[in-house]
């Protein structure tokens, strides 16, 4: 019983990076309509941006902030720089470009940084509550995630640029029409999801350990939570996330055979499996199309 | 004049959209310029190896063997409209079938590529009918997932037996049978040229055939094609058993020209290539499968040879730039320089 309670809370804790990464993943899918590969290495390069800082002696409460605006700029730059060029190309190309800014980031970070691994701090320091069942950063992880998802909701529900960007991912054309910048607003939206990967990739890092290619299984449980959920619905890619790390961690415990290698094969596996008996994910919405 | 042609070379995405159904007559001139090009890179073909060391021998069969496996994803995704992330999986299976035969049972190296390709045609066609329930972007994840699940599948201990695990399999080099004066690795070039050109007639026969059509059918518009009587979820998965065929046929050749095959042999990272080779190549357009087989050969040679260190990020910005100047591959900007030129002819 007592293992089955630490295993859930694990899962829990893990599936909260796995929800944060589901949300950047959704952010960018509203806001453009693909799925973004070199997401998690855009979080990893903004790991590293933070790791440096921390190197260099700036104190923690400063380096979060920081990054975060380094990495909006950074999104809002790549949109700017990379993407917005590509113009309607076909969907391919897109992600033959995803792709190829995967292998940019990711080569860049091993050439300024080396592919040793580097462990990186809590900001929530060590130690643990309820007698060692789940550790503080554990719980400051789950805390910041729903921080994230509460302060998102409220910004697209509540404020004008939320809207606004709502309003572009919907119907460009008529977003256009009203006076909303819509070519802005997919920058934002960009920007945004970089943060939000900046502020995973804070997170898991003291778990993983600090390393290039530290975000790839990570990135594909992030996909795997936001397909579950449903690319339409952040608060889908939410819960997806943490029934990911949830049933990762189950499986990986009472299934025998899986052990520690076969956690991912599983976690996809049943991705699968929930996508062939409800192809929208769960959250999504069916999406009616004219002949 | 001038001015007419630099317009069209400098966008050659909008002369696409521009270009309207060429008439016959500069649809057969179209023709004879293919063809033409079509007899002299065969006869590059021929000549190669006896012109190049075996190490480039080597790297050329690669090409080709990536350009068969191109050209399998191509019947899928270009000509059925069905993504794919996870062809390196199908790779591995050929791969694996023709080793496990050789390996275990014997088997002589040719015998494993038919096998290789049914074995692949049946699980392709398994795999694609969960598939049909998914579309688009979804389908793209299933079949990364599946990339990314496969070579934890063959490491799993219950295959050990066949697939000695991490330790993988090493393979013996064929010499060249009945006498013929050619050293191993021309050999093994030659084999794959022909596979490689009957492959292509095949997939071109295929697209022509009233199946092609339905296949297309169902590409430009599935409700359509399903109203006017095409049994759609037949062909998709046909569709992903063919193309897996294809695929898994160029495994099994990879699998005996490298000598050796290991579950890490097919990370990922090979599905990707196999789609960049596509995107790069030009996707629906069957001819390009041998220049993205290049592209995924030559290109990151050629960036670890700029910079070392930095050779990742300079693949990427190649990429990247291809990106820009052909958004429609090598096939989509050379069919706009073509529809150019039948234009030009016609209202000389």
């Amino acid at each position: 019983m007592e293992l089955l309670a630490q295993q859930l809370i694990t899962g829990i804790a893990t599936g909260g990076i796995y929800a944060c990464m589901a949300l950047a993943v959704v952010m960018i899918y509203q806001a453009i309509h693909h799925l973004n590969f070199a997401q998690g290495e855009m979080a990893m390069f903004s790991t590293f941006v933070a790791w440096q800082m921390l190197a260099w002696g700036v104190p923690y409460w400063l380096v979060i902030p920081l990054t975060v605006v380094i990495s909006f700029a950074g999104g809002v730059a790549i949109e700017r720089l990379v993407i917005r060029p590509l113009g309607d190309a076909p969907v391919l190309s897109h992600i033959v470009v995803f792709i190829g800014l995967f292998a940019i980031i990711n080569s860049l970070a091993g050439f300024i940084w080396d592919f040793t691994i580097k462990p990186f701090p809590s900001p929530f320091g060590e130690g643990s509550q309820f007698g060692g069942l789940i550790s503080n950063h554990q719980i400051g992880m789950i805390a910041v995630t729903m921080t994230v998802l509460v302060m998102l909701f409220l910004f697209f529900q509540y404020t004008r640029v939320g809207l606004a960007m709502r309003a572009a991912a919907e119907n460009p054309a008529s977003a256009r029409l009203v006076g909303i910048r819509v070519g802005w607003m997919i920058a934002l939206g960009w920007g945004m999801a970089a943060a939000i990967g900046a502020i995973a990739g804070i997170l898991i890092a003291p778990i993983v350990f600090l390393e290039p290619n530290m975000m790839l299984s990570i990135l594909l449980y992030g996909f795997a939570g936001a397909v579950l959920g449903g690319l339409t619905s952040p608060t889908g890619a939410v819960f997806g996330g943490f029934m990911v790390g949830i049933i990762e961690n189950l499986a990986g415990t009472y299934i025998p055979v899986i052990g520690g290698e076969l956690k991912l094969p599983i976690a996809l596996f049943l991705i699968v499996t929930v996508l062939v008996f409800k192809p929208t994910g769960l959250f999504g919405r069916t999406v009616v199309q004219r002949v | 004049m001038s001015v007419n042609t630099t317009t069209t070379a400098d966008s050659p995405a909008s002369a696409t959209k521009g270009v309207s159904l060429p008439a016959p007559a500069a649809a057969t001139g179209n023709a004879k310029i293919m063809r033409t090009a079509g007899v002299i890179l065969l006869a590059i073909g021929v000549a190669a190896p006896f012109l190049s060391g075996n190490f480039l021998i080597f790297q050329l069969t690669m090409m080709m063997i990536y350009a068969i496996a191109i050209l399998g994803l191509n019947i899928l995704t270009g000509i059925n409209g069905q993504f794919s992330l996870g062809h390196g999986a199908f790779y591995a299976v050929g791969a694996y079938t023709a080793a496990i035969m050789m390996d275990q049972f014997g088997v002589g190296y040719l015998w494993t590529l038919p096998m290789a390709g049914i074995i692949c045609f049946m699980v392709g066609f398994l795999f694609g009918l969960p598939a049909l329930r998914l579309d688009g972007v979804y389908l793209a994840l299933a079949t990364f997932a599946l990339a990314v699940v496969t070579p934890q599948l063959f490491k799993l201990s219950p295959f050990e037996h066949w697939t000695s695990g991490v330790m993988g399999i090493v393979i013996s080099k064929p010499d060249a049978p009945f006498g013929l004066p050619l050293n191993p690795d021309q050999w093994l070039y030659f084999l794959t040229f022909a596979i490689g050109l009957l492959a292509y007639v095949c997939a071109r026969n295929l697209v022509g055939s009233r199946t092609g059509r339905a296949l297309m059918a169902i590409r430009d518009n599935p409700i359509a094609a399903r109203s006017m009587g095409v049994n759609t979820a037949l062909f998709k998965s046909l569709a992903f058993g063919v193309s897996a065929l294809y695929t898994g046929v160029a495994g099994a050749l990879g699998a005996i020209v490298v000598q050796y095959i290991s579950p890490d042999s097919f990370h990922f990272a090979l599905s990707v290539a196999l789609v960049v080779g596509l995107v790069v190549g030009g996707v629906g357009w069957l001819p390009g499968a041998l220049f993205g087989g290049a592209f995924i050969m030559f290109v990151p040679n050629i960036a670890e040879e700029l910079s070392k260190g930095l050779s990742g990020a300079v693949y990427g910005v190649i990429m990247i730039l291809m990106m820009y100047a052909i958004p429609t591959g090598l096939g989509g900007l050379l069919k706009a320089a073509l529809g150019a030129l039948s234009k030009r002819s016609m209202t000389r």
